[in-house]
């Protein structure tokens, strides 16, 4: 909402001399936050000049400038910027006469732009100034010509300051209106909050007598809501009058134009804008009529199927059933509180009008308007509420205004049907708002807060019970009203306390964990990365699943970007994406990871549920059983991408390209930060190398994969032909761990220690004949690990020859050379059983 | 060795060595001259076989003294044993000279330039607003507070209905929701932490303090102070007797601890449909960028009597508060980040300046 302050400054006693500044400052303590400020931005001399003389000259570019003497300042006296009194000014525009008065912008003057103004030598001459158009003032958009002061309907003398004159001198705050507070969005209601935040003398603009107007038999009008919405009838009130004899084409005075200007409303017409304002000062919505285009009476009922009206923006609309309209006997002339219809609309020829002022349900309002994506000024104010008890005085202000502006005469009577829904008191203990806020109010602050707001309040057994003003539907709670009395009394009485919780557990053993899993990562040289988690199809299906070439995956009904409208089923094409981000920038050793939610549903599963309960009351178990089932899975993963060198070009220092071992590495760590045991076995993925695919287990489960991709998929995607990748369910890799883990005794007696080749298929996986010797060598086996794998002369075609480097050691005596040796060929015994595997000489 | 004072005849060593002062002395001198020319231990090493190993002039000498008169024996044992004890003492002198002189010639060939020795080490980092999340974490597990969490796909029930979001209600629509296909499914990408507050509520007993960090979402474009995928952290506290004045309390300490015992808070009346009364957190630092001033900080209040209802809580028994700021609002005004673009792009210069401490 913009107030421009010379409104604001009619129904509340403005501080003398109070800037933006000050307003704003005033009004953000009672709740209303300050956006912006609004000015013209025209500073002088600016003034109002006669038009003595003008000689045409054409010019060779075809235009045809007019040169003019301009009486700035009365004969004898020095002009505004010091000049003489008439000045010698080039003019390109054509639509004015001798004798005309226009506004002069003298040397010196600065206009929005910002645009200052010199004497300049053009076409010929020395310019000494500028007639200035509506537009070029900021006023408006008119820019055929200059502007010509008779047209708005002004006169003054020579020399007339004009930035006053037109209202150019004012400037509005903008405020940021909350939901709750509709009636904010006019004058009235921010005039009553800036009384309330520095106690100044507030004039309700709704309640001056000259609007106070008999009800009798106004235009016929019915209410006539057969399907209510929530049981509430559209329309609670439907106020009108009737003025006659108008005359359209008189202009907008331009104390109301540079007010609606500011406000951020377009001036139109003069009958438009006398309803805009009446809107903008009392925040009640007002619809005129050409009262000589109504088809008899009107009644307002709710759309038929296939039911279509042109609305005054020109376009035809099918309305729906709940929609709320306001009819005439030819059928839809206006969508109720939203916008009105091209047929009934005032225009230059209307010399009758019906004024309608209603008060229509806020939910009907609001389903209309966004059913037909037309939020307009009139929809924002019904959607949040509009004081019910002011219709009569807003459509007497409107016939008020017409009469003095436009020349008409207004009906004695207004007519009314309907009656304003009365609000509900609500009771207010004693000492409740003290418990809440924290603050102990005295009885003068609670009672005054409340009665300054507007509510009435009664004394009964225990508390009062408050009814609150009309203009506040937002007040059903005793919560509510504690609000107001905390906000009236300012929220700096609010003493600062702090709380004892009970002893907490500190983090989830999975929130520990998660956060090892990324310092660990980190410390071992990798980069964490935060991707926006939306996808295509085709990046969810290549990487979304080892072996199907569809993944199912979460639409976004309305996603920023039409070509990324699924949730990621996989963390890989964010990593991909970062990746080559920093390679376009010049990064080209990467290693990057992340920790985040993928969304993974199962395929034809629909998820959601059409009927939810009500937010009111607890659901049932069973409704929040289902609710909660109806939530798509969202495991956490933990994803890793590398490439370039792993360690660079250095003295004494060759290059280490990455690849799958620093893939593999980052599962290790991986392990050690979440104390679980991966098992790396050969694996596949369409997405990966074939030949260089790790599958990632715990226990029986597959929980990823690590490996590079596939060197085409990489060199597609603009990154070099190796990248290495992890990708893992990290919950499912926490859940298998236990919460305690089980300390084994540390052997101090000597070890012995000894080496084991075994030549076996090329086929045979290290990883499964380490096991199998560890599994036959038994618990003497302290330690195994792989030393060499040989392939090539001294080995039969299709064998290699892997050597084990074995540690053994008992936990009771130092064992000899004897017994090493013979749990080493146990070891190679049980490989031998499963592998064919050879001793190697 | 002074003076002697043998009437042994001692003649030439060499043919038919006798033991005598001329002998021992000429054994020991070359012995001597030998250690003194050693210049590295394996010289050294050798000259000590030739000067005391079993066939060195001294060895035989040494070896004659069996066949020496028994009345000469005391005489001439202590001459050789003299001898052998000058030349053992030599070699042990000059080893020493070279041990130390060869250990010093290799630390000097060791030597190198430490400022360009080969890195092994690859520089990684945490992602700064992960780092602060869990520094804002930490903060509230110091209180006694508990970390929450919630799906990020969530049901509009959880999301708005039981925050007191109307079906119908404007601050709905206010919302930016990405909304889930097919929208009657009526699930969205959560558009605040605040179902977590509803999930806490149901899972957990009462009391209730918990913080819920996490990701969020709303359709607004992506600009420098606008992302449509933003983090969050959401408190919450439901106990019996607790007032606005706790909720600052909170707040107070909360802000003292991230940003230094100079920052301040205010509350300012504002409205959010899950809170009544409802406040906007202003907090004030004086070394922000641009001197000392309120800046907003995230939305609090005091939990609206229908969303404990909604939870199955008696809101005249329990009150509570809740409050809810942005990470990466947090993360530009205490570290001075210009442009919420940097945060999401995965340019790892970004993280890298940070490190592993934010």
């Amino acid at each position: 909402m913009r107030v421009p302050l010379s409104w604001l400054a009619e129904y509340v006693d403005l501080a003398p001399g109070s800037t933006t500044d000050d307003v704003h400052a005033a009004l953000v303590k009672v709740g209303l936050e300050e956006e912006d400020v609004h000015t013209f931005d025209v500073t002088g001399p600016v003034v109002v000049g006669e038009v003595l003389e003008f000689t045409e000259e054409p010019q060779k570019n075809g235009k045809t400038i007019r040169w003019c003497q301009v009486r700035v300042a009365p004969d004898g006296e020095l002009a505004a910027d010091g000049g003489p009194a008439v000045h010698g000014i080039v003019c390109g525009a054509g639509n004015f006469f001798v004798g005309d008065k226009v506004v002069v912008t003298l040397p010196g003057a600065v206009l929005p732009g910002p645009f200052p103004i010199t004497p300049r030598k053009t076409y010929g001459h020395v310019s000494d100034g500028m007639i200035a158009s509506t537009r070029e003032l900021g006023l408006g958009d008119e820019h055929d010509g200059i502007l010509r002061l008779s047209t708005l309907g002004v006169d003054a003398p020579v020399g007339t300051d004009a930035i006053a004159l037109l209202g150019l001198d004012d400037a509005a705050v903008e405020i940021n209106v909350t939901p709750d507070r509709g009636y904010a969005f006019s004058i009235r209601g921010v005039a009553r909050e800036y009384a309330h935040a520095t106690g100044a003398t507030f004039r309700d603009p709704a309640l001056r007598p000259e609007l106070d107007t008999p009800i009798g038999d106004g235009y016929s009008v019915a209410i006539d809501d057969a399907s209510p919405i929530r049981g509430r009838q559209g329309a609670s009130v439907f106020a009108t009058r009737i003025v006659r004899g108008v005359d359209a084409s008189l202009p907008t005075p331009p104390w109301m134009m540079s007010r609606l200007k500011l406000a951020g409303i377009r001036s139109i017409s003069l009958l438009v804008d006398i309803t805009n304002y009446v809107m903008l000062e009392l925040g009640q919505p007002i619809h005129g009529y050409d009262l000589d285009a109504l088809a008899g009476g009107i009644v307002v009922r709710r759309a038929v199927p296939t039911e279509t009206l042109e609305t005054l923006d020109g376009q035809k609309r099918t309305l729906d059933r709940e929609d709320l309209l306001i009819t005439d006997g030819s059928g839809a002339i206006g969508i109720a509180g939203v916008m009105g219809g091209a047929r009934t609309e005032m225009g230059d020829s209307t010399r009758n009008v019906l004024i309608e002022a209603a008060n229509f349900d806020p939910v009907s309002i609001a389903r209309t308007a966004r059913r037909h994506k037309l939020p307009s000024e009139a929809s924002k104010r019904f959607e949040r509420g509009v004081d019910p008890s002011i219709a009569v005085a807003a459509a007497s202000r409107v016939a008020e205004l017409m009469v003095s502006l436009a020349g008409g005469e207004a009906d004695a009577v207004a007519g009314v049907v309907g009656e304003p829904t009365a609000p509900q008191a609500v009771s207010f203990p004693d000492g409740y708002v003290s418990t809440l806020i924290g603050v102990d109010y005295t009885d003068e602050e609670i009672r005054g807060s409340l009665q300054e707001i507007g509510a009435t309040i009664e004394d009964t057994d225990g508390g009062l019970l408050v009814t609150p003003p009309t203009w506040r539907p937002d007040l059903t709670d005793k919560s509510d009203l504690a609000e107001e009395v905390a906000r009236i009394v300012g929220y700096d009485r609010i003493p600062s306390v702090l709380p004892v919780a009970p002893a907490g557990r500190g983090l989830s053993r999975s929130q520990r964990i998660r956060r090892t899993v990324a310092d660990t990562l980190a410390a071992a040289g990798s980069t964490e990365i935060l991707a926006f988690p939306f996808l295509g199809a085709t990046e969810n299906n290549v990487y979304g699943s080892a072996d199907s070439e569809e993944v199912a995956a979460i639409k976004v009904a309305n996603a920023l970007d039409a070509t990324s409208p699924y949730l990621r089923t996989t963390l890989i094409p964010g990593l991909i994406e970062a990746a080559k981000r920093n390679l376009s920038r010049g990064l080209t050793d990467l290693s990057l990871f992340e920790v985040g939610l993928v969304f993974r549903p199962e395929a034809g599963r629909k998820y959601g549920q059409v009927d939810l309960p009500s937010g009111v009351t607890l659901p049932t178990d069973d409704q929040l059983a289902e609710l909660n089932a109806g939530i798509p899975p969202q495991p956490r993963h933990v994803g890793v991408l590398i490439l370039g060198n792993a360690v660079s070009k250095q003295p004494g220092q060759q290059v280490v390209p990455s690849g799958i071992a620093d893939a593999l590495a980052a599962v290790t760590q991986i392990g050690l930060a979440t104390g679980a045991t991966i098992d790396v076995v050969q694996g596949s993925h369409k997405a990966f190398h074939p030949g260089r695919t790790a599958e990632l287990r715990v226990g029986d489960r597959a929980v990823g994969f690590a490996g590079e991709l596939l060197p085409q998929l990489a060199l597609d995607s603009d990154l070099p032909r190796v990248v290495a990748v992890v990708e893992l369910d990290l919950d499912a890799v926490i859940a298998s761990t236990d919460a305690v883990f089980t300390a084994g005794v540390i052997g101090t007696l000597p070890a012995a220690t000894q080496d084991l080749s075994l030549v076996v298929s090329v086929d045979a996986p290290a990883a499964a004949v380490g096991a199998a010797v560890r599994e036959g060598a038994g618990e003497l086996l302290e330690s195994i690990r792989l030393v060499d794998d040989y392939r090539g002369s001294g080995l039969e075609d299709g064998t290699k020859s892997l050597t084990f480097a074995l540690r053994f050691r008992a936990p009771d005596r130092t064992l000899t050379a004897a017994e090493a040796t013979e749990a080493k060929l146990a070891g190679s015994a049980l490989a031998a059983e499963r592998f064919g595997a050879a001793i190697r000489d | 060795m002074g003076h002697c004072s043998t009437s042994v005849d001692l003649g030439t060593v060499s043919d038919s060595p006798e033991i005598s002062e001329t002998t021992v002395n000429a054994a020991v001198e070359a012995a001597l001259e030998a250690i003194a020319a050693a210049a590295d231990s394996s010289a050294l090493k050798q000259v000590r076989t030739e000067h005391t190993g079993e066939s060195s002039p001294l060895a035989k000498l040494n070896g004659m003294l069996r066949s020496v008169a028994p009345d000469q024996k005391a005489p001439l044992g202590k001459l050789v044993g003299q001898a052998r004890g000058r030349v053992n003492g030599a070699f042990a002198a000059r080893e020493q000279e070279i041990v130390e002189a060869e250990n010093a010639a290799q630390l000097a060939a060791e030597a190198v330039d430490v400022t360009a020795i080969a890195s092994r080490y690859r520089a990684g980092a945490r992602h700064p607003l992960t780092l602060l999340q869990d520094r804002v974490s930490e903060i509230f597990t110091g209180m006694g507070w508990e970390i929450a969490e919630g799906p990020e796909v969530e049901s509009e029930w959880f999301n708005f209905d039981a925050l007191n979001f109307d079906a119908d209600h404007p601050a709905r629509a206010m919302q930016d929701t990405f909304f889930i296909d097919p929208p009657e499914s009526h699930l969205v990408l959560r558009t605040h932490t605040s179902p977590v507050q509803v999930r806490s509520l149901l899972d957990r007993e009462l009391p209730v303090y918990v913080l819920a960090p996490g990701r969020v979402y709303r359709t607004d474009e992506f600009d420098a102070t606008h992302l449509p995928v933003f983090m969050q952290f959401e408190g919450l506290a439901v106990d019996k007797g607790l007032t606005m004045a706790h909720l600052k309390g909170t707040l107070d300490h909360f802000v003292k601890s991230i940003f230094g015992d100079e920052a301040k808070i205010r509350l300012r009346p504002s409205y959010f449909p899950f809170t009544e009364p409802s406040a906007e957190l202003d907090f004030w630092h004086p070394t922000f960028k641009h001197g000392p001033r309120w800046i907003e900080w995230g939305g609090c209040g005091m939990v609206n009597p229908n969303v404990l209802r909604a939870a199955g809580i008696d809101p005249d028994v329990y009150s509570g508060f809740a409050f809810g700021m942005g990470i990466e609002r947090g993360l530009m005004l205490r570290n001075d980040v210009q442009d919420m673009r940097e945060m999401v792009e995965g340019d790892v210069r970004f993280s890298q300046q940070f490190g592993m401490v934010v």
